[in-house]
């Protein structure tokens, strides 16, 4: 397959393997964080921790979307469908994310909840042109990357008059998210999550392009590379980050640069800002409430305001107290560190949310490396 | 009472009719409906009595009586039609390979079929035609089977059960509980076709090269390498939860693990490329017309080469071989240099967000 193959080659591996087992010689030990749940999940399949010499750890970031999507949320969502009756569209892998009551929207869909799986927000405005007697929601959840089709889809339900359209807008904002990261006590005061360097995100990127991280190696002294979601990428971005801590450098390098500008897409940033706002604050899975860390509907658009539109109002749920989950997101524990990790929760029952998309830590880990685990 | 006129019926309206609630009820629209089509296609001398059941002979291999082996499968697919098959041809290939991968000779089918009202006669006649090909490629007579009709909005169209009986030579034994550390894997051909095909008509994907399911009856194929008299331990066709969960499925039996190469594991450019949209894995997706084979490593340049005589086999590929491993990890050597577990599914695959 032309554009992939050339970013999976097993020799090309082989050679930035070698270079950065040449690198990090020495004692110096370097600890990275990826963002990103779409750097966790290739890292797991192609099994490339098993290159990397052990002078090198890679902690898992809080980068996937359904992961930091807390209990509240869904509950809120699962409301709708079952109190409110309305058409509930949402993306994949969120149909199976653990709500309150043992729920989750797959659940509910079996209790005759009406919820429906799209593949994209055009899908969801056609099912709300098909039924026009039913209310349809969409349930939007994620970061930069899956923002501007919503705003679109808000607009162009704006033009048409879809009167019986609305969002839920869950959307979060990655640099809030590694703010929260790196001013936490973990990081700064107390120093049990190491961090070096960060792999910046792949997807996200192309949206705000590479300057919003500028201010991460500025301010915090951390370099940042970002890099794209295929396996070769990821290894050479680590090889970058090596070479930037070796060399003293706190830098943002540009690993995705057939993907990924300093400005971004500027367009995409355009219809975002035009329908989004900051929320002042909003609760994350694992990072708690995090200030202007996500977006709501400006009043231009409030009719489309799945909130205003059902007055809904959010309430926080704890995790399940045995749930690792907080602690995982915030790279202070491994997946294997929770007790009910592979036990009580398993990708077929998940406890928390990072076992439920592919993109968890913890999902990733139990479906592509947990033999490593074992004796 | 010879003389006495039959009545005038008219024939069924295949070109715009549908099936209505009097087509299960009982009465002559149901005798109508399998005369004029299900007897039509399918017939046979067994359908033709249109008895209760029908009166097979006692199976016998070599002038012995044979063992029976008998499996059941029930075919809900959507879309009804898709590239490469439909729904029809699908419900007797399901079966007869389930029969065929016991080692069994497949011999005659039995067939359900649950319509819904206002199911149009046309498509139903497409599937049974479809059917009947299939079982007549297969030299698999259906020879008897049911119709009920359920109102509307009580099924999806058609819902079709298939059950098959094949007889199986005294000393054959295939299983899944046969494997044993140093025996390799073979694959008859490339992974992830019917359920890619399946998908990318659900959700309206189109790809410069079609996209074909690989629904196919493999019994032909299995007795040809039965022939061949290698030690097979066990054969099985990878249909949902593809191989990934048909190997996982053979290693708890046995109480083994699996170590496999990705680089030899066939998969079509374009599915894994369809693959990659979806955010799927090929060797969790379902196929419908391959199989895979555990045997002794020592039999299988000879069974593979078999396998690639047969029209059902060309892309025929050793994948992997069987490890000890106490917890029955089916493991991947990635073409990328590392390893991973390939693991079940907890349900359906679902496309990854961001």
């Amino acid at each position: 397959m032309k554009y992939i193959d050339e970013f999976r080659d097993g020799e090309v591996a082989q050679s930035i393997a070698g270079k950065i087992a040449h690198s990090a010689q020495g004692d110096r030990r370097y600890s990275f964080m990826e963002f990103c749940g779409g750097h966790t999940h290739a890292m797991s399949r192609y099994g490339l921790s098993d290159l990397l010499p052990e002078t090198v750890r890679m902690v898992h970031g809080p980068g996937c979307p359904v992961c930091v999507l807390p209990i509240g949320r869904v509950d809120m969502a699962i409301n709708l469908a079952l109190q409110q009756n309305v058409i509930l569209c949402t993306y994949g892998d969120t149909l199976r994310v653990p709500a309150s009551n043992g729920l989750s929207l797959m659940k509910a869909k079996a209790r005759g909840g009406d919820i429906r799986m799209v593949y994209s927000t055009l899908d969801a405005l056609r099912l709300a042109r098909e039924n026009p007697q039913r209310q349809v929601v969409f349930f939007a959840i994620g970061f930069e990357t899956t923002t501007p089709p919503t705003a679109l889809a808000i607009q162009q339900a704006q033009l048409e008059q879809l009167s019986n359209f609305s969002v839920l807008c869950c959307h979060v904002l990655t640099p809030a998210a590694i703010s929260q990261i790196l001013e936490s006590p973990e990081v700064r005061q107390w120093g049990t999550v190491p961090i070096d360097g960060f792999i910046g995100p792949a997807h996200v990127s192309t949206v705000i392009g590479s300057r919003p991280y500028e201010f991460f190696a500025e301010e915090y002294r951390k370099p940042v590379v970002i890099a794209g979601f295929e396996p070769l990428d990821v290894m050479q971005a680590i090889l970058m980050l090596v070479r930037q801590v070796n060399d003293g450098r706190a830098e943002v390098e540009n690993e995705f640069s057939r993907a990924v500008t300093r400005e971004g897409n500027l367009k995409a940033q355009e219809r975002v800002a035009e329908v989004f706002e900051l929320r002042r604050e909003f609760e994350w899975r694992g990072l708690g409430i995090v200030p202007y860390s996500a977006l709501q509907i400006r009043e231009k658009y409030a009719a489309f305001d799945a909130e205003r539109r059902f007055d809904l109002e959010y309430q926080s749920v704890p995790d399940n107290k045995a749930c690792e989950c907080g602690a995982i997101l915030r790279g202070v524990k491994r997946p294997q560190d929770c007790k009910i990790f592979g036990t009580v929760c398993t990708p077929e029952n998940p406890i928390g949310s990072c076992m439920v998309s592919s993109e968890g830590a913890c999902a990733a880990h139990y479906s592509y490396g947990r033999y490593k685990d074992m004796n | 009472m010879a003389d006495v006129k039959r009545g005038y019926v008219r024939p069924l309206d295949l070109k715009s009719g549908r099936v209505d609630l009097t087509h299960g009820s009982g009465g002559r629209a149901m005798v109508q409906l399998i005369s004029e089509l299900f007897a039509h296609h399918l017939g046979n001398e067994y359908l033709g009595q249109g008895n209760d059941g029908a009166v097979l002979p006692a199976p016998m291999l070599d002038g012995k009586p044979a063992r029976i082996v008998m499996s059941t499968d029930s075919h809900v697919v959507s879309p009804l039609f898709f590239p490469g098959g439909d729904i029809g041809c699908l419900s007797v290939h399901g079966t007869v390979n389930d029969v065929a991968v016991m080692g069994a000779t497949p011999l005659y089918l039995a067939a359900g079929f649950i319509l819904e009202e206002g199911f149009a006669l046309a498509d139903l006649a497409r599937i049974v035609e479809s059917m009947a090909e299939a079982a007549r490629t297969a030299g698999v007579p259906v020879v008897t089977g049911d119709t009920k009709v359920v109102e509307r909005g009580k099924g999806d169209g058609v819902f079709i059960t298939t059950t098959a009986v094949g007889v199986l030579p005294e000393g054959l034994e295939l299983g899944g509980n046969r494997a044993r550390p140093g025996d390799v894997v073979l694959v008859s051909g490339s992974m992830g076709d019917h359920g890619v095909a399946i998908m990318s008509q659900r959700e309206n994907l189109s790809f410069d090269a079609p996209i074909v399911s690989d629904t196919a009856a493999l019994n032909g194929l299995i007795a040809a390498m039965l022939a061949t008299g290698a030690d097979i331990r066990c054969l099985r066709d990878p249909t949902r939860g593809g191989l990934a969960a048909t190997l996982n499925e053979i290693a708890g039996q046995s109480g083994v693990g699996m170590m496999l190469r990705e680089s030899a594991i066939p998969v079509k450019p374009v599915v894994a490329a369809a693959c990659e949209l979806l955010g799927l894995d090929p060797l969790n997706v379902a196929n419908e017309g391959k199989l895979i084979a555990i045997c002794a490593s020592a039999d299988a340049p000879a069974l593979l080469a078999t396998m690639r005589a047969h029209p059902l086999g060309q892309d025929a590929a050793l994948i992997g071989e069987v490890s000890i491993d106490t917890h029955h990890f089916v493991q991947l050597s990635t073409a990328f240099g590392g390893r991973r577990i390939v693991d079940w599914l907890a349900s359906d695959q679902l496309p990854r967000i961001c």
